[in-house]
C-alpha cells in the first residue's frame, strides 16, 4: 500500500518513511537538475558568483516552494513551447548522482525535505537527509510519459534560458509515484545494493 | 533523388514512441522473473505500462530521447548531403511535434539550440554507400543517463587481473555493469566492442545494438561469451532500476574488430531498458519499418 505524502510536508512525515516505501506525491514542487543546482550553489549558497539578471528574484520566487518541498532531477519533454499553455508530455526522473557536489547544501539552505530521481545518492546526501530530516525518492526511470500523467498542471517557468530540460518547471502533481530508498534514518538502498553487487562480483571475478 | 523528410519524421516518431517487440518480450521475461510485491517486479510493471502507454498515445518512452544516432546505407548515386539535410529537417520538426526533447547544449556557454541541431556531430550521423538499390536508416535514440556509464578499458589491466584475451574482455565487461549499478536504467543491454582504437571501438560498440536482442553472433567463441556476461551480471543483484533482483543485463553484443599490436580496447556501450531503436528501408516506392 502507498503512503501519500503531501507537499510541503512536514518533519514527522518525513521521519515515518523508511526505505522501501511507496509514496504518493500530491502538490506543488520543482524541476531542477544540473544548472539549476550549479547555479544555486554558485550564487546563493557558496556565492562564487554574484547575483545577475533575474536570479533574485527568481531565489525569491522558489525559497518559499523549497521550504518543506521537494526538488525533482528532470528535464521533461513539454507541449505548449509556442503559446505557453505549457503540458508535460514525457517527464521521467534524471540521473541523480550527477547533483551529489551540491545537493546536500541545497537542502540545508531550503530546508528542503524530498529529492526525487533515479540512481541514488551519495553519502553527503544521506547525512543531509538525517539533518534536515529528508528523503531521497526513487522514480522509475525512462517511465516518463506515465509519470507526465500526474503532473496536472504546470504553474509557471523560470530560467527558460537554461534551456527547456534545464530550466525551473514549477508543477504541480497528484499521486506521483515514487520509492523511498535513502531515508532520514541513515538507511540508504543503494548502499546495501552496491554492498551485496560487489561481493558477488568479485566471487565472479575470483 | 526524393526528398524523404516525411518518411524520416516517421522513423523518429516511431523510435522515440514505440519500443521494439524485441525489446518489450524481453522485458515482460524479465518480470516473469522477479518476485511479486518487490521493488524490481514494481518497476518492471510500471515500465511496461509505460511501454503501452507511449505507443497508444505516441508520446516519447523517455523524457531524454537522447542522442539520435543514424546509420545511413545509400545506393550509389544518392547524395548523402541531401540526406543528411533531410534527416536534419525531420529531426527538428520531430522536436518541434514533441517526439524529441530539445537536447543539443552548446558545450561551451551552455545554450540549448532548441531543435536538437548543433554540429555536424550532432545528430550523429554515420554514412556507407551500399552494393544495392536499397536504402536504409537505422536510428538509435541513446539517452544520457546510460551514455554516461559506459565504459572503455585499455587492457591489460591490473586492478581487474585482466588480460587481453576473452577472459579479459569478460572481467571487463562485469566491472562495467556493477559500476553502472542502476544508473544507467537498468534492465540494460551491452554492446561490447573489443580493438580497434578509442574513438572506432565507441562507435562498434553502438553499431552492435542494432542487433535484434535474440539473434546469434555468428562467431561462436562470442556467441558464448555474450551468453555468459548476461548470465553472470544477472548474479550481481542490481536488479531493475538498482533496486536489488535478478534482471540487471537482458542482452549483451559483442563485435570485435582490428587493432594496433600495442593497444587492446574493450569498449562497453550501455544501453537502458528503453532501447530505442527502428529501421527504415526504402526500396524503389515502397518504404517500410522495422
Amino acid at each position: 500500500m502507498a503512503i501519500k505524502l503531501s507537499i510541503p510536508a512536514s518533519d514527522e512525515a518525513i521521519r515515518a518513511l523508511h526505505v522501501g516505501d511507496s509514496v504518493l506525491l500530491s502538490g506543488v514542487m520543482i524541476t531542477g537538475r544540473d544548472a539549476v543546482h550549479k547555479w544555486l550553489a554558485d550564487t546563493f549558497i557558496k556565492k562564487t558568483r554574484p547575483p545577475q539578471g533575474d536570479d533574485l528574484a527568481v531565489y525569491q520566487a522558489i525559497r518559499p516552494i523549497l521550504d518543506g518541498g521537494m526538488i525533482y532531477h528532470c528535464g521533461p519533454v513539454v507541449g505548449g513551447l509556442d503559446t505557453k499553455q505549457y503540458r508535460f508530455v514525457a517527464a521521467g526522473p534524471t540521473t541523480s548522482i550527477r547533483e551529489e557536489p551540491y545537493q546536500g547544501d541545497v537542502m540545508r539552505h531550503f530546508n528542503l525535505k524530498g529529492v526525487i530521481g533515479k540512481g541514488g545518492m551519495g553519502a553527503k546526501t544521506l547525512q543531509a537527509c538525517q539533518d534536515v530530516p529528508g528523503v531521497y525518492l526513487h522514480a522509475i526511470g525512462g517511465a516518463a510519459s506515465l509519470i507526465a500523467e500526474s503532473v496536472k498542471q504546470v504553474l509557471t517557468v523560470y530560467k527558460l534560458d537554461f534551456g527547456v530540460p534545464e530550466a525551473i518547471w514549477v508543477i504541480e502533481v497528484v499521486d506521483f509515484p515514487a520509492v523511498v530508498t535513502m531515508d532520514s534514518h541513515g538507511a540508504s538502498l543503494h548502499v546495501d545494493v552496491r554492498e551485496k553487487s560487489k561481493e558477488a562480483l568479485d566471487r565472479l571475478l575470483g | 533523388m526524393r526528398d524523404l523528410t516525411q518518411e524520416l519524421l516517421e522513423l523518429v516518431r516511431l523510435t522515440s514512441t514505440n519500443l521494439p517487440p524485441d525489446v518489450e518480450k524481453t522485458l515482460r521475461e524479465a518480470l516473469e522473473r522477479e518476485e511479486p510485491g518487490t521493488a524490481a517486479h514494481n518497476a518492471l510493471q510500471t515500465i511496461l505500462a509505460n511501454v503501452e502507454m507511449t505507443r497508444r498515445n505516441s508520446t516519447p518512452i523517455c523524457q531524454d530521447t537522447g542522442t539520435p544516432i543514424f546509420f545511413v546505407r545509400y545506393p550509389e548515386g544518392w547524395s548523402p548531403r541531401r540526406l543528411r539535410e533531410q534527416i536534419k529537417a525531420a529531426v527538428a520538426e520531430a522536436t518541434r511535434k514533441t517526439y524529441l526533447r530539445p537536447n543539443a547544449v552548446d558545450s561551451l556557454d551552455g545554450k540549448n539550440t532548441g531543435n536538437n541541431l548543433g554540429d555536424e556531430h550532432f545528430p550523429t550521423i554515420h554514412f556507407e554507400e551500399a552494393d544495392d538499390d536499397t536504402l536504409t536508416v537505422e536510428l538509435i535514440l541513446k539517452g544520457g543517463g546510460c551514455e554516461n556509464v559506459g565504459a572503455q578499458y585499455s587492457l591489460p589491466s591490473d586492478r581487474l587481473q585482466a588480460g587481453r584475451d576473452l577472459e579479459g574482455v569478460r572481467r571487463a565487461a562485469l566491472d562495467a555493469v556493477w559500476q553502472a549499478q542502476g544508473e544507467g536504467c537498468a534492465p540494460g543491454f551491452l554492446g561490447i566492442s573489443i580493438g580497434g582504437d578509442r574513438g572506432t571501438s565507441y562507435i562498434a560498440s553502438k553499431q552492435a545494438l542494432l542487433r535484434k536482442v535474440d539473434d546469434q553472433n555468428p562467431d561462436p567463441r562470442l556467441a558464448e561469451l555474450e551468453e555468459r556476461i548476461t548470465s553472470e551480471a544477472n548474479q550481481l543483484g542490481v536488479g531493475p532500476m538498482g533496486f536489488g533482483g535478478k534482471s540487471t543485463v537482458l542482452g549483451t553484443k559483442i563485435t570485435a574488430t582490428h587493432r594496433l599490436p600495442a593497444s587492446f580496447f574493450v569498449t562497453v556501450s550501455y544501453m537502458c531498458w528503453a532501447y530505442r531503436r527502428r529501421k527504415m528501408t526504402v526500396a524503389g516506392d515502397q518504404v517500410s519499418y522495422e
